[in-house]
């Protein structure tokens, strides 16, 4: 399945819903929507990843680079995952000591 | 004992190409359904390396892979660049990351030099169950 990405505003913060793939070949496509975002001025970025059925470590590091860039630009950053595929790489990794993760857009936007 | 090869040029449009198809064999060598998971990210993994170290280096060659069916599961990937140039902070991140998502996933992993020439083989094996293995 191919990649699909959509936003919405939720309480002021702007939400990246991501669908499909996330690997080698998508992800660039993921960060250079998360690039057009913190250039646009949005200051609370959520990546929504329910919708996510693969993500390899090109998509963590994607993620950890829209994290770094959004420090720099002075916004926040975090990341709705609540799939155990998914948790388990985040896991293994020690990227969930890095990133901020939600279990829901709920909690991601109350934060 | 039966292998199925794949080669592709360098791009990572093949790698899913490559997942799907490692996948479909080793449901078919029997691997059990609950690491079905692991072997389709630890082979993307593997193949995302091989694509990535001949664009670093501008090779056009192409990559190959070998899914064996036997008493195990055995993927073997193949690159064929030499040394790598300098990487990005972001590069070097995916690096970083992919080793250790093959290092914690695949329990029989071995990364070797190739004998004869620059580049290296990535080999991963996995324990199949032998009264699941479809078709025989």
């Amino acid at each position: 399945m191919e990649l699909s990405l959509a936003t919405r505003v939720v309480a002021a913060h702007t939400v990246l819903e991501v669908g499909g793939e996330v690997d080698v070949y998508t992800a660039p496509k993921l960060r250079e929507r998360i690039t057009e975002l913190l250039d646009s001025g949005v200051t609370a970025v959520v990546v929504d990843l329910a919708r996510v059925d693969f993500m390899d470590s090109t998509g963590l590091g994607v993620l950890v680079g829209g994290l770094r860039r959004a420090r720099a630009a002075g916004a926040t950053f975090g990341v709705v995952c609540s799939r155990e595929s998914l948790l388990k790489i985040f896991r293994i990794t020690a990227l969930d000591q890095v990133l901020p993760l939600y279990p829901s857009v709920d909690a991601a936007t109350a934060s | 004992m039966a292998t199925v090869r794949l080669e592709f040029t360098p791009e990572p449009a093949h790698v899913r190409t490559a997942r799907l198809v490692g996948v479909a064999v080793a449901r078919r060598a029997g691997v059990p359904d609950d690491q079905l998971d692991e072997v389709r990210l630890a082979i993307g993994e593997a193949c995302a390396r091989a694509v990535a170290r001949h664009q670093r280096v501008g090779l056009r060659d192409v990559v190959a892979v070998a899914f064996t069916d036997g008493d195990r599961y055995v993927v073997q990937v193949w690159d064929h660049a030499g040394d790598e140039e300098q990487i990005t902070d972001e590069e070097q991140i995916t690096v970083d990351v992919s080793a250790s998502l093959l290092q914690a996933i695949v329990k029989d992993l071995q990364v070797r030099p190739l004998e004869g020439g620059p580049g290296t083989e990535v080999q991963m094996a996995w324990p199949v169950r032998r009264a699941s293995r479809l078709g025989r």
